[in-house]
């Protein structure tokens, strides 16, 4: 098994355990070794776009210096493909390290800056764990398949930072369909949806505008629903919340509202790669396993 | 110039210029150039925290951060001392918190502003790895933030320097009580102890204690046994 750097970020290891197991699942899968990086911080969370704030830089920068460190002290063998599967720490950390690429006076600022640091040499690449599998090849993603999820309608759910702006997101922005493959090579049918990349209302659902991102869930679940979706997948913690968690509100607005699971595409793979029992389908708030045991992909 | 002229060093104290004796604390140095101490002093052996000073040294730019108890007073320093530092205090009661992945930022949601500039981890004089134990505090690893704090003894340097308000200490402090409460293995011989205080074991021993007058009882301390350990034995409870 290769061994390859790994940034979990603060959801995996503690809000979304689920996604954090059953990611190291279909990594396992995939025939990848994630090897977390020693001592992370955090992203930053969100990319600051000010030209001359450099602060909010240093954070990403100081992860990707670890990811040096690793190769340095041989805990993983020449890698540096970092692999992310939050869409929002994803996101975060490539655009810092694009901005240092481009911009050595920059990088040069935030070396001297950390001066407790080895300087970075921007020689990381920061890559989304989907962009991995497409690597390596949907064929040979498929051969992993134990349990192909025939049947199982799914509509996939990009929301902003897995896609935006074009040159960072990992598919055309306009017109995305890496989660599509990914559905066909786990043998589940993917199911358009002309709100798969709407904003999900992010951040408002932790201020006094929850009413907003319930619309949203409304517009976005009914919509997958209307084109023969049974779920929703995704790869953004902040989605995943407001889509999943927030039906709960949805359903106090509209009471005729159905809801519908909504998880993370690694509990698919882990499911699909007979790796059931670390998919985490107990950590949503719409139980997916009712669904899943109709198709009989789950027993009981 | 006499020998005792040539072991004289030059600091400057709030600005202003004295001779002191070489190899001084900064304390001890403050002490010689007529500065009484009432706040920003304590044990005087490095374990309390209070003398939390900021000094830099001559042609140099950074503020540097110490103990004033540990810490050599060179020539050309320019010294202050801090009485105290106003970090953010938070009121709880343990026993009503549930702990979760939240609980930190709930109490110090300021936690969440750090930006990993690492001015912590370098301001601290016990060097602890400060930056990451917020870090761990951000994502709720009550275990984590303990171990790495452990040895915090509370100077409030760390506050005092971050860009982000963060009140470091009292962050940790509450992930050690609630790891100690809710999350650490119960250990087994305190507990015990416990049940044999509760049974009355030593409510004999400590009435006659109690009966005691002052006298009497600095006889007992002197004659106490003091348990002798060879090198490489292992204490028993």
């Amino acid at each position: 098994m290769k061994k390859f750097p790994y940034y979990p970020g603060c959801t995996l290891k503690q809000a979304a355990t689920h996604f954090g197991e059953s990611a190291i699942a279909s990594a396992k899968a995939a025939d990848i070794e994630l090897v977390e990086i020693p001592r992370w911080n955090c992203c930053g969370a969100v990319s600051s776009l000010t030209s001359d704030d450099l602060m909010h830089h240093v954070a990403p920068i100081r992860n990707l210096v670890r990811v040096q460190e690793m190769n340095q002290e041989g805990l993983v063998d020449n890698e540096y493909d970092l692999i992310v599967f939050c869409s929002m720490c994803f996101n975060v950390l490539k655009r810092s390290n694009e901005r240092v690429r481009e911009d050595p006076e920059m990088l040069k600022t935030i070396n001297q800056f950390m001066d407790t640091e080895q300087d970075y040499e921007a020689k990381v690449n920061v890559v989304h764990f989907l962009e991995t599998l497409k690597e390596i090849g949907w064929n040979k993603i498929e051969r992993q398949v134990k349990k192909p999820l025939k049947g199982l309608k799914i509509s996939a759910y990009y929301g902003c930072t897995l896609l935006r702006p074009r040159g960072i997101g990992i598919d055309d922005p306009e017109a995305p369909t890496i989660m599509d493959d990914f559905i066909r090579a786990m043998g589940a049918e993917p199911v358009s949806n002309p709100y798969k990349s709407l904003c999900c209302g992010s951040y408002h659902t932790v201020g006094d505008n929850k009413e907003l991102v319930a619309d949203r869930t409304y517009k976005i679940v009914n919509a997958a629903r209307e084109n023969g979706a049974e779920m929703i997948i995704t790869s953004c913690p902040l989605c995943a919340y407001n889509l999943d968690n927030r039906q709960k509100e949805t359903k106090e607005k509209y009471p005729e509202f159905k809801q519908m699971p909504v998880i993370y595409f690694t509990q698919i793979m882990a499911l699909a790669t007979g790796m059931e029992d670390r998919a985490g389908f107990n950590g949503n708030y719409i139980d997916s396993r009712p669904l899943l045991r109709e198709h009989g992909f789950l027993e009981g | 110039m006499t020998e005792e002229e040539k072991n004289m060093i030059t600091v400057h104290i709030m600005g202003k210029a004295h001779e002191v004796p070489a190899g001084l604390t900064i304390m001890k140095a403050m002490e010689y150039a007529g500065y009484q101490f009432i706040r920003g002093s304590g044990c005087r052996a490095g374990f309390c925290g209070a003398c939390a000073t900021v000094y830099r040294l001559a042609g140099e730019y950074k503020l540097r951060t110490a103990l004033a108890c540990q810490t050599a007073a060179e020539d050309g320093m320019f010294l202050t001392q801090l009485p105290f530092v106003p970090a953010n205090r938070q009121e709880y009661h343990v026993a009503e918190i549930e702990p979760g992945p939240g609980t930190l930022a709930e109490y110090f949601p300021e936690i969440t502003r750090c930006v990993s500039c690492n001015t912590c981890t370098k301001s601290c004089p016990q060097d602890l790895d400060v930056m990451d134990y917020i870090q761990m505090s951000i994502r709720g690893d009550f275990e984590a933030v303990s171990k790495l704090s452990f040895d915090c003894i509370q100077c409030g340097l760390c506050v005092a320097r971050c860009p982000a308000e963060i009140s470091h200490y009292h962050v940790a402090q509450l992930a050690r009580r609630l790891y100690g409460k809710y999350q650490s293995p119960v250990p087994q011989h305190l507990m015990t102890r416990l049940e044999e205080i509760e049974a009355g074991k030593f409510d004999e021993a400590i009435s006659e204690l109690k009966s005691l007058n002052a006298t009497e009882l600095e006889e007992r301390y002197t004659a106490r046994e003091i348990e002798k350990i060879e090198r490489g034995e292992v204490m028993d409870e």
